[in-house]
């Protein structure tokens, strides 16, 4: 069954899209995180124009993180004074990265930009999180224990001006790398069509060593005001989201996300964060590869402005 | 009344080498994308009509239909190898190039038209690509690649088809020709044009047009898109608030 998108000009599969969203949606469930770091270049891949690939997604990923974020709410793990800061810097950010993107779609360059921050984010992040899993692997294996942190050990970058106390995360820091950090996931959110949860959690934990029932519960908090933020922003500026392609996404999201959290409940904390290490950094590889190979076609063809 | 004398002796002479004339229609003069839209297949119908003073050809009437989409402004771009990585580096510009392109005819446009004429008419994919006012010319033939490249990206996407068995004459005088219109082709104006040959030289030339357009939903979905941005924002904005908050309360587990 096809079904035309108005926005994007196209017509696709339907259920080729419910399973797309179900499948992205498990994986996302299972890992809790937005997932839209698999979803974007799975449909840039199936045709639809990149611009409204990274706009449409960030719905999607907004309506996942209702989910979470209210199921957070409940547990009462939100720290919402965290998660002010992290929101000042995360709107800023996002409003940056639509004008970017704005502007480099304009100037033809939007493809490599979204490539190279694929392989480039991706790869990093992949690789620490990979070295981070295989180390802390051996390490329980020869029985060391991880040394508890030390009252009055802390990283410089923790100790800038601005202070400020943050009694549900145990946590005092400066303000200025909270605010640093939301700015930049943003930014790289809306340009590249993600959430970001795959950089923000990691970052809080090991970076800011927030317990991590807090961790999860602000991240999505922080996520679904960034994404609605960017829908709509996308929306305005760009013209980039498509409300068909949004639904189905949405739909085969939210349940293909149930079934993964499930299943989630089932894996090892090890296990779960090596896969994830191994799921992010073979996204960076594959768009890696696409940069390094020689492309079977050398040219490409981009609409600039249609005539009314 | 004496201008208008010569005027007649100038018509009356000059009759006999235009005596044909073609009348051109089509299955449909509106498209109507709807949700289930996939692509589109319409028909050119035409009639070559001659009158009493039309002289007999020696060759036989070769009929193209070219069918001009949406124009639109392209770049074309090269990836080369910098270091160890591919990136875009050389491009050219296309102006007024329609997005969608069909030349149909009724043998090979080669042999329908000459080179020239097919160059001055703009007919053929390659009449189109190489017509010099739609991208700048560079010295060495440096743009030779850009506009093959154009041609080649375009048919694959059958945006742009070419084929010279797509009219069929019915008779001697009656002729039909599907045009098959992609679920891609962009919505918006399609210029028809019809032209009569014999012997490379053109005898008629008939133009008519149809539109893709959204109806309905999608018209309505685009339109508000377009026009009140920030309401549609929203709109998508509070769906997948409310789609999260249902999920929640369905798969409720504490």
């Amino acid at each position: 069954v096809q079904i035309y998108l108005p926005i994007a000009e196209i017509p696709v599969s339907v259920l080729l899209i419910l399973a797309m969203g179900a499948a992205v949606g498990f994986i996302s469930g299972l890992f809790g995180i937005g997932g839209g770091f698999l979803m974007t270049p799975l449909l840039i891949f199936l045709g639809i124009p990149p611009a409204i690939a990274v706009g449409t997604q960030q719905a999607q990923i907004a309506a996942s993180s209702t989910t979470s974020a209210l199921a957070a709410w409940r547990r009462d793990s939100i720290d919402l004074k965290l998660a002010g800061f992290l929101l000042g810097g995360g709107f800023t950010g996002t409003m940056l990265g639509v004008w970017f993107f704005s502007w480099m779609r304009r100037a033809g360059q939007l493809e490599l930009v979204i490539v190279v921050s694929y392989v480039s984010l991706f790869t990093v992040i992949g690789g620490l999180m990979l070295k981070e899993s295989v180390s802390e692997f051996w390490r329980s294996r020869r029985g060391v224990v991880r040394p508890v942190r030390r009252a009055g050990e802390h990283p410089a970058y923790l100790g800038l001006p601005m202070r400020m106390r943050f009694p549900r995360s145990k946590l005092y820091a400066s303000v200025i790398p909270i605010v640093g950090l939301s700015m930049f996931i943003g930014f790289a959110g809306a340009v590249l069509g993600i959430g970001g949860g795959f950089i923000l959690v990691p970052a809080l934990l090991y970076l800011f060593r927030i317990p991590p029932a807090v961790v999860i519960g602000t991240s999505q908090f922080q996520i679904l005001w960034t994404t609605l933020a960017a829908t709509i922003l996308h929306a305005v500026v760009n013209d980039a989201v498509d409300v068909v392609l949004a639904l189905m996404l949405i739909g085969g999201g939210v349940f293909g996300a149930q079934f993964g959290s499930r299943a989630g409940r089932n894996l090892r904390a090890e296990l779960f964060r090596f896969l994830l290490a191994l799921l992010v950094l073979a996204v960076g590889l594959r768009f890696a590869i696409e940069l390094v190979l020689r492309p079977a076609e050398p040219f490409s063809l981009q609409i600039v402005e249609i005539k009314p | 009344v004496r201008a208008v004398l010569a005027f007649l002796a100038v018509l009356l002479l000059s009759a006999p080498a235009q005596a044909e004339s073609l009348v051109a229609s089509l299955s449909t003069s509106r498209v109507a994308i709807t949700s289930n839209y996939t692509g589109a297949s319409i028909v050119v119908f035409g009639a070559i009509e001659k009158d009493a003073q039309t002289i007999a050809r020696a060759g036989p009437y070769d009929i193209v239909v070219m069918v001009r989409g949406p124009r639109a402004s392209l770049v074309v771009r090269q990836k080369e190898p910098l270091g160890p990585i591919w990136l875009n580096r050389e491009q050219q510009r296309f102006f007024d190039i329609p997005l969608y392109l069909a030349a149909l005819s009724s043998r090979p446009i080669e042999q329908v038209a000459t080179d020239q004429l097919r160059a001055r008419l703009k007919i053929g994919l390659r009449g189109v690509v190489y017509a010099p006012d739609v991208s700048v010319f560079r010295g060495g033939g440096a743009d030779g690649p850009f506009r093959e490249a154009l041609l080649r990206l375009q048919k694959q996407e059958r945006l742009w088809i070419e084929s010279a068995r797509g009219v069929t004459f019915l008779t001697a005088s009656l002729f039909r020709s599907p045009v098959p219109i992609p679920a891609i082709a962009p919505p918006g104006n399609y210029e028809v044009d019809v032209i009569l040959f014999s012997d490379n030289v053109m005898l008629a030339r008939s133009q008519t047009n149809f539109e893709l357009v959204k109806i309905g939903f999608e018209q309505q979905v685009a339109a508000v898109a377009r026009e009140w941005s920030i309401l549609y924002g929203l709109v998508v904005a509070a769906v997948a608030l409310l789609f999260g908050w249902i999920a929640s309360v369905i798969f409720r587990r504490d």
